[in-house]
């Protein structure tokens, strides 16, 4: 039916795919493509395993393989230990203010993790960090509760930003399993928790493992936290290893050898969690079944808030707080009083950093543009796969996902490697950053669009070829308008994801194509954190801002999915 | 000045004397062309061309004054301020041009021997200003014209005097290395900054790299740039500090932080920054207009007030209540030593801390 290869009129299907397959294949294969030749190269040419050697014989090397390791399974169970049963509160309790939960989880999801880091340096660093200070002036003892150095404050900052991928995974699964098999074990004399406990839960499980992949793969290759903990604790992550290898003199092909072992875990975890899960876990999930039940808990639910809300402040809370006291405070470790109040920092950045102008212009240029051609590029590419509209789809299908397997900062590294030399030359230019942003994002805007579609039943599209239009026209005057509401959440995730990304940004930025994650993570080096706070809380008001409106879209906005639900 | 005692300049020109001389490659040095005055021309041909852009590797908010006092004096022309510690910048302009990117009107690094490399590679334009045609020592000036020393500075050792009273100070990196200040020392990082590689050097020549080693023992938290010790000092984060700019505690002093300098009895790294322009600079005229202002008096003096900076300029003064560099022993720069062993330096670096 979708496949009506001969009609009169002219419809370009051949040649959309061909163009989107070689616009794919620019993103994805160009820049591995040179990952995979550099890694295998020696330093003056020439076919060699010498970087591979090196990698794992080492020491230098093999440390920041162990420590990365150990990070990304601390934080992933971390994650899933918090993340699950909040889920389940905000989704099948009668736990108070479940939306507001949902709302913060996104706030934190907003919070870039690197800014994350050092909100966290001015909470918990042994000395000055105010949680610190406040434990030694409440105790009258002189040691520090918290030290945000350590490997072990590591992994907590990275599974406060790392958490929200869990959640929301656990949550919208719990959101759809319908309510018929519970009503069935209820019918059959199960009580409520017995029934969460027996049929729920195990419903839910195949997102809870979907969610500690995505967890251990987001930790395993996040440079911004890492690139601004790790230092001061005396540790290397691979990220900031293969970040450390662009230094003078630069040594690309150990960065592009060093990249591929976190793309090898990333595709091999990948692959064993669609050979175990398969279909299986979500068959049954998608169906439209009745209003989800929820769970009383009774006289529980106020310290289940309670306890939701404390978590939050880990992640939202207690880290705003401290962006808010180092911007305008005179010096960022001394609470805000009244006469210490000072605007001093908010002119710094404003009117004399020369810098914040550009990297403000940059970063919202950058994240509108990924925004709408990563949201029209997934569009495509889901429909064209979702009603097999081309030959071949499932190759674009395979393309538009595959990014999911490669680290930001792998992608990065190649990226850097395929544009700095001839004959297309990107580096120095906002096109590169283009790409790598919108080939990071395009898995996600693909998944979430392509869930979007399945949901729609083609018969509104038949009508309208029926009636003689083209399927591009289709596409455009039917499908579009009834994806609007996924649509604008494909489009705030990719954008809110841009204005985050730190990772390949740091190796492809120049001086004219500085943004403002770069900027942030510049004055870092300084420890300039009273300007880092102004620019962080600038970051989040621009992000709300822009979703904010996008969201008020006439026709498209008061939407449920996606963003807006979580 | 007293007669029997040596000035400041005469004890940097023997100093640094070798330094520059030994930039220049070993033929005969070609006269230096003719200083460069700022003509009404020059400032017109800047003006249309509406903008400079300056890879620095002077703490920001010293270089964003500098640039908003040049921006007052020369209306219409934009400054853009890229800075990141010297090593970085190396990095940067190496990678921007090998790409052939060639983004930066006037180039300054916190790391003299960094200019030997870019002047091998033969990336400045030679151009002498006017002020350092006259009031420089010819030993701080390139000899072909391609760049002078813009900024003089030392590394120091420093303490937060609520943390730390004056007497139980360290008085010199052996101090350092008392078991009483395991997990008290930051520092900036050799791989990042200009200022920690040259101090880092100059600390391992003179006392050997036994002394890294036994400092990487003492739990030593590790910064990036020689402008942050100075900062967490000031914050409490840590009571000490083993290296890190002298400006940036002159700076604090001054504004009532409760920071304070030691010059270590071993002696104290001296650092040396130059400036050049680079021939593909994309505004060659605001270039050269920014080049001048920044070795002018005016530019030189509020580096010192505002920015606790000392200057090799023969009319800028001190200010009152710094100690001069005359009385300060001072360790000798070298920035052909560390050209040559930069890489060596990195990796003994990183085998004692790990990072």
């Amino acid at each position: 039916m979708a496949l009506r290869a001969s009609t009169s009129r002219f419809d370009p299907s051949g040649a959309v795919f061909a163009l989107f397959a070689a616009a794919l294949f620019v993103l994805v294969v160009v820049p591995i493509g040179w990952l995979a030749v550099f890694a295998f190269s020696a330093r003056a040419g020439g076919p060699t395993l010498a970087n591979f050697r090196l990698l794992f014989t080492d020491r230098t090397f093999i440390d920041p393989l162990v420590t990365t390791f150990v990070l990304a399974v601390s934080s992933s169970l971390i994650c899933c230990l918090v993340a699950a049963p909040m889920g389940w509160l905000v989704s099948r309790s009668d736990m108070p203010l479940r939306r507001a939960v949902r709302f913060l989880v996104m706030a934190s999801f907003v919070t870039p993790p690197f800014l994350g880091a050092i909100a966290w340096e001015l909470l918990a660093a042994p000395n000055s960090g105010l949680l610190n200070q406040l434990h030694r002036a409440s105790t009258g003892r002189d040691d520090a509760l918290f030290d945000v150095y350590t490997l072990t404050g590591l992994i907590f900052v990275v599974s406060c930003y790392t958490f929200p991928y869990v959640f929301v995974l656990v949550a919208n699964a719990l959101d759809r399993i319908p309510s018929d098999l519970e009503d069935a074990s209820a019918m059959l004399g199960g009580g409520a928790w017995r029934t969460a406990r027996r049929v729920t839960i195990p419903l839910a499980l195949p997102a809870l493992a979907a969610g500690a992949l995505v967890a251990f793969l987001q930790a395993m290759t996040l440079f911004g936290a890492p690139g601004i903990l790790a230092l001061p604790a005396g540790f290397h992550t691979m990220t900031t290893k293969i970040w450390s290898l662009f230094q003078y003199p630069p040594k690309p092909e150990l960065a592009a050898a060093a990249s591929l072992p976190l793309l090898v875990v990333t595709v091999v975890l990948l692959r064993a969690q669609s050979a175990v899960l398969g279909r299986r876990g979500y068959a049954v999930v998608g169906g439209r079944g009745g209003q989800p039940r929820s769970v009383g808990l009774g006289p529980l639910r106020w310290p289940a808030l309670g306890l939701c809300l404390a978590i939050l402040s880990l992640p939202v809370f207690l880290p705003y707080a401290a962006l808010l006291n180092a911007a305008f405070s005179r010096i960022p470790s001394e609470l805000l009083t009244f006469g210490g109040f000072t605007l001093d920092h908010v002119r710094f950045v404003f009117l004399e950093l020369s810098a914040t102008r550009l990297a403000l212009k940059n970063t919202l240029v950058l994240a509108l543009l990924a925004a709408t051609l990563g949201s029209l590029l997934a569009l495509v590419i889901s429909w064209l796969s979702a009603r097999a509209a081309v030959r071949g789809h499932r190759l674009l299908t395979f393309l538009a996902t595959a990014p999911l397997a490669i680290p930001a900062i792998a992608m990065g590294v190649g990226l850097f490697l395929a544009y700095t030399r001839g004959p297309v030359v990107l580096y120095g230019t906002l096109w590169i950053l283009l790409l790598a942003y919108v080939t990071i994002q395009l898995p996600a805007a693909y998944q979430q669009l392509h869930a979007a579609f399945q949901a729609l039943s083609p018969e509104m599209e038949e009508a309208s070829r029926i009636l003689g239009a083209s399927r591009l026209r289709t596409l455009r005057d039917v499908t579009a308008p009834l994806l609007g509401p996924s649509l604008i959440a494909t489009w705030c995730f990719v954008f809110v994801a841009v204005v985050r990304e730190l990772s390949a940004a740091a190796i492809l930025f120049t001086s004219e194509t500085k943004v403002l994650s770069v900027l942030i993570f510049d004055l870092n080096e300084s420890g300039d954190l009273a300007a880092i706070a102004v620019l962080g809380l600038t970051m989040l008001v621009l992000t709300s801002t822009v979703i904010g409106i996008a969201n008020l879209v006439p026709g498209l906005g008061g939407a449920e999915p996606g963003l807006r639900r979580m | 000045m007293q007669p029997d005692k040596p000035g400041r300049r005469q004890i940097l020109k023997g100093l640094t004397a070798g330094a520059i001389v030994l930039a220049a490659p070993l033929r005969t040095a070609r006269a230096a062309p003719a200083a460069g005055k700022v003509t009404p021309d020059l400032i017109e041909a800047a003006k249309k061309e509406g903008k400079a852009v300056w890879y620095t590797a002077v703490d920001l908010p010293v270089a964003e004054r500098i640039a908003k006092s040049f921006e007052a004096k020369y209306p219409g022309i934009d400054m853009r301020v890229e800075r990141s510690g010297g090593e970085r910048i190396f990095q940067r302009v190496g990678q921007e041009y090998a790409s052939n990117i060639h983004a930066v009107d006037v180039l300054h690094s916190s790391d003299a021997a960094h200019f030997i490399v870019w002047k091998r590679d033969g990336i400045f334009a030679p151009y002498v200003p006017e002020d350092v045609a006259l009031h420089y020592p010819m030993e701080q000036r390139d000899p072909d014209g391609l760049f002078a020393s813009w900024r003089v500075w030392l590394s120091v050792i420093g303490y937060n005097t609520k943390l730390v009273k004056a007497a139980d100070a360290p008085k010199s990196f052996a101090d350092l290395l008392d078991p009483k200040w395991m997990g008290k020392i930051v520092k900036g990082h050799p791989g990042y900054s200009g200022t920690i590689m040259t101090a880092t050097f100059q600390i391992s020549r003179d006392l050997g790299w036994e002394y890294f080693e036994k400092l990487s023992r003492q739990k030593v938290m590790q910064v990036q740039s020689s402008a942050d010790p100075p900062k967490k000092l000031a914050l409490g984060e840590r009571a000490v500090m083993a290296d890190g700019n002298e400006y940036n505690l002159f700076q604090l002093k001054e504004k009532g932080e409760p920071v304070e300098i030691v010059y270590p009895t071993e002696g104290t790294p001296l650092i040396i920054g130059p400036s050049g322009v680079p021939k593909d600079a994309p505004h060659p005229n605001a270039a050269r207009l920014l080049q001048s202002y920044l070795f002018s008096a005016e530019a030189q003096q509020l580096m010192v007030d505002f920015g606790g900076l000392r200057s090799f300029h023969a009319q800028v003064k001190d200010k009152p209540g710094r100690k001069p560099l005359r009385e300060i022993k001072l360790m000798k720069d070298d920035p052909a030593a560390v050209e040559k062993n930069a890489d060596e330096i990195k990796a003994h670096y990183s085998k004692y801390f790990k990072v």
